[in-house]
């Protein structure tokens, strides 16, 4: 009984990592036709390399423990043979061939891009994704959004820890899906280990890849290429519904887009109070600003610049607007303009130039805003 | 008349002291031992560097660094332990080593390699100084892809870039001395197939050098350029493509990694042979693959690089000449394991280290095998799954050959031998534990924690905690290894000019310690 007991557990223990592929220690099995190729070629040639491994090391700790000088062996004087040399260069370089096949096999289909149902335009930038539905007016960033609390053990972790976002990529499933890939600043690298799908990022230029999803659920990945001090704080979260979902969903978000640009244009007339401008515009520094600039607004000395009594913020209005909307080329800084309505910009303004001893005082209304685009756009 | 002036230099070298006989030798025994203690603190500094890493890493949240510093440390590490620890260390058994293996009364150019030594603690000066400034130092990652090193770095990248020249200028000094060394000063008779294979190994490894180490001052000369002079060659808003960094580094970085493990296989192709009491199996076939190797490692660089987007053709290309680099390197291996055949074996701690390099190597070896299966790579890629390879071929490959090479020769070196004790301590205890810091970091990367993160999902956080354990464990033994050898090199049992019976080789012709000055006339190969 307790042999046997013994026996499954370490059978348990010795088969575990080879047959739950779903399992902490294993490459995940995924919910493509890619995903289950990729996983069963790393399979094969894991199996390859154990039992190459098992034999070699067999033969030598064999002679380790049979030739050894304190049970008297006495060295042989061989050391070559032409023979013996050929046999073991060919048969590794058969064995490669082998495993050369289905590897071709499978990265030809990864490679194919064609006929795709739909085409996503994904780009990084320092930390967070942009997904652009090709052809559907549909696109939106999508940020991490574990609380800080978490991060700073002040707050127990959840279960999806660092692997939760604000607003998921959505795809409809058995639908081949075309990812663009690109980036705004340094390299990331989009990665969902259920789709077996790891592609850079690189600015300037644009990469493809795709995916068709078997089964409807959400998929969690992170940024895999080192983009810079958030680097790991990049998740990517994918659900994946079915085709009719994913119509009214897509549907969902046009009209939201509409809405959200009448009452963008509503608020131009209105005069929003001190107070509520502050807490949005907390939320979105919190959100947007305070990765590089601190939620302190001290940044990072030497690498990103602090926000207390920071020329920019308390010097002229419109340099200030300019540089949240466009950025500044040639750093870091991002170009906000298509991130951030223009309430949130003018909460955000506000926000910087009421915060840490900055008393300017100074109440921006999104109006001003709107007002310096106006101004800018016509140039 | 050559023989006076000889003896009448040596009186005036052997006249200074202090740390002036240091500063100005140009002794190959005195710089070698310069190098390998430079290399030890090298060691000893990144080691320190990874047990930051691995403390912040041991429970998931941010406990004691920020995420910029962290960056820091994973970069630091890297290019302290590649080109502080790993090629200081081999330079300096090269120097030690070459010119008694083969005969000769010293390196070739002796002056140049005072100065190629001299010149390295500056360069990691004005590397670690760079930590202490605003903005910390380098932070993104050893590899420095742009644009991350040019637009988007700090104002320290300049001391980055210039740290890594002068230690290019260094190892291409250093190489240069071994080529002119080995072609021009062998004794009589040493033709190149009798060459011992550390010899043959490092003379490859110095052709590897003088190849590739421009090709990595180019890189970071554009990078300099591309941050303060107006370039734009990795830039795509100016014509230029941040993947084309990659290319030329990886041109570079490829051929490096062979740079780090070439002379550990004549190291390990030294010391087994004198412990199974039996000649090497297939000496010739040993060169030829060592030489195939060095030849492939320049048309495979681009494996680091599949999930750039590179053309269906590049991938097969690259993926099928990575594939075949486990050929020669499997040869080696099964060489090994036939030279041990019917051997007579005996397990002294330089035998020890070295069984531990073949299995825990090959290991290292599947593991690279597994990523050069392209689609394969686009899930491994730029996860721990990585760390565990390169970490595997690096640590239990050449660091632990390093240890091996120091064992086998600090008796010739001290005239002493050490604690053997204490070095088996050292030896299990290393084992063991890096075996639990290496091993889990292929299970974490399976299941999909990405590499230079300092914070992770929850489902990865019992075998970090495991491996930080490991970590801490393994940066600890290595503090045996220090009091072994500081022991050592002061005093012990004193030891016959050939240490061990079965050694073969010059070296061991000459008194242990070495003198300073040896085969001031050249012996005769038979």
């Amino acid at each position: 009984m307790r042999i046997s007991k013994f026996a499954y557990l370490l059978t348990f223990l010795l088969l575990s990592p080879l047959t739950l592929a779903n399992s902490d220690y294993n490459m995940r099995k995924g919910v493509t036709d890619v995903s289950h190729s990729v996983y069963e070629l790393h399979m094969t040639i894991f199996l390859i390399c154990c039992v190459i491994g098992l034999i070699v090391f067999s033969v030598m700790f064999w002679a380790l423990i049979k030739h050894r000088k304190s049970k008297g062996a006495v060295a042989a004087q061989f050391h070559e043979s032409t023979k013996v040399e050929i046999v073991w260069t060919a048969i590794p370089f058969l064995i490669l061939v082998i495993m050369a096949i289905p590897a071709t096999k499978t990265l030809i289909a990864m490679e194919d891009t064609s006929k795709a149902d739909i085409t996503i335009k994904v780009t990084g930038s320092q930390w967070k994704w942009h997904y652009e539905y090709l052809g559907h007016d549909v696109d939106f960033f999508s940020v991490l959004s574990t609380p800080l609390s978490q991060v700073n053990n002040e707050e127990e972790k959840t279960e999806t820890y660092l692997l939760d976002v604000d607003k998921p990529l959505v795809i409809p499933t058995n639908k081949k899906v075309r990812f663009l890939m690109t980036s705004d600043d340094v390299i990331h690298s989009w990665w969902v280990p259920d789709f077996a799908v790891k592609k850079d990022a690189n600015p300037g230029f644009i990469n493809e890849a795709w995916t068709k999803v078997n089964e409807e659920g959400i998929y969690r990945g992170q940024c895999a290429e080192l983009c810079g001090k958030d680097h790991g704080f990049m998740p990517v979260v994918v659900e994946a519904v079915s085709p009719e979902k994913f119509e009214q969903w897509l549907t969902e978000q046009q009209l939201a887009k509409t809405e959200a640009v009448k009452e963008a244009e509503a608020l131009l007339s209105q005069t929003l109070s001190k107070e509520e401008l502050m807490t949005e515009g907390q939320t979105v520094y919190m959100g947007y600003c305070a990765a590089c600039h601190q939620p302190t607004g001290l940044g990072l000395p030497g690498v990103f610049p602090g926000l207390k009594d920071n020329a920019v913020v308390k010097g002229e209005l419109d340099e200030h607007i300019d540089v949240l909307l466009n950025g500044r080329p040639g750093t870091a800084m991002q170009a906000f303009a298509k991130q951030l309505t223009v309430k949130q910009i003018a909460a955000v303004i506000t926000y910087k130039r009421n915060s840490w001893g900055n008393d300017t005082g100074e109440v921006i209304q999104p109006s001003q805003v709107q007002a310096f685009i106006d101004k800018t756009s016509g140039e | 008349m050559s023989t006076q002036v000889q003896s009448s230099e040596h009186a005036h070298e052997e006249h200074l002291t202090g740390i002036k006989r240091w500063l100005f030798t140009t002794n190959h025994k005195e710089i070698g031992s310069l190098y390998l203690i430079f290399s030890l603190v090298m060691f000893l500094i990144g080691g320190a560097m990874a047990m930051v890493i691995r403390a912040e890493l041991f429970q998931p949240g941010l406990q004691l660094v920020d995420p910029h510093f962290f960056n820091q440390m994973t970069t630091v590490h890297g290019l302290i332990m590649v080109f502080g620890a790993v090629m200081p260390a081999f330079t300096g058994l090269a120097n030690w080593m070459i010119p008694m293996m083969i005969g000769a009364p010293d390196m070739a150019l002796p002056r140049m390699n005072n100065w190629s030594f001299w010149i390295l603690p500056f360069a990691f000066a004005i590397l670690l100084a760079s930590l202490f400034m605003e903005g910390g130092g380098p932070a993104f990652g050893w590899t420095f892809y742009a644009p991350l090193s040019t637009t988007y770095s700090n104002d320290n990248t300049a001391l980055f870039v210039f740290a890594v020249h002068i230690m290019g200028i260094s190892s291409i000094m250093g190489a240069i001395n071994v080529i002119v060394t080995i072609v021009n000063l062998r004794a009589p008779g040493m033709t190149w197939m009798k060459l011992p294979l550390f010899v043959w190994t490092w003379l490859i490894t110095a052709f590897l050098l003088i190849a590739v180490m421009p090709v990595l001052a180019g890189a970071v000369t554009m990078v300099l350029t591309d941050k303060y002079f107006g370039t734009s060659f990795f830039d795509a808003a100016g014509g230029g493509d941040p993947v084309m960094f990659q290319h030329i580094f990886w041109f570079f970085g490829h051929p490096e990694v062979y740079i780090m493990i070439l002379p550990a296989f004549g190291i390990i192709s030294t010391i087994v042979p004198t412990f199974s009491r039996k000649k090497l199996f297939g000496y010739s076939s040993m060169v030829y693959a060592t030489s195939s190797i060095a030849f492939l490692s320049f048309i495979v660089w681009a494996h680091h690089m599949f999930t750039t987007g590179m053309p269906l053709a590049g991938e097969l290309f690259f993926m099928y000449a990575t594939m075949l680099i486990s050929v020669p390197t499997g040869v080696k291996v099964f060489n090994w394991v036939a030279t041990m055949w019917r051997g007579s074996i005996s397990f002294e701690i330089p035998m020890m280290f070295s069984i531990a390099f073949i299995v825990l190597f090959t290991l290292g070896g599947f593991s690279g095998l597994m990523l050069a299966i392209t689609p394969a790579d686009f899930q491994y890629h730029d996860t721990y799954f990585v760390v565990a390879h390169f970490h595997y071929v690096l640590v239990t490959g050449a660091v632990f050959s390093i240890m091996a090479a120091v064992y086998y020769w600090l008796p010739k070196w001290t005239g002493h031998m050490y604690c053997i004790t204490t070095a088996k301590w050292h030896f299990w205890m290393s084992l063991i534990s890096v075996n639990i810091l290496f091993f889990p970091m292929h299970f974490v990367g399976l299941a999909g924690m990405p590499r230079r993160i300092p914070d992770y999902a929850l489902q990865f956080a019992d075998f970090n905690a495991i491996i930080s354990i490991g970590g801490f464990a393994f940066g600890l033994s290595q503090l045996i290894f220090v009091w072994c050898v500081f022991k050592c090199a002061r005093g012990g049992e004193s030891v016959p000019a050939k240490v061990w019976d079965g050694a073969e080789g010059l070296e061991w012709e000459v008194p242990s310690p070495a003198p300073l000055h040896t085969f001031s006339t050249p012996p005769e190969v038979k």
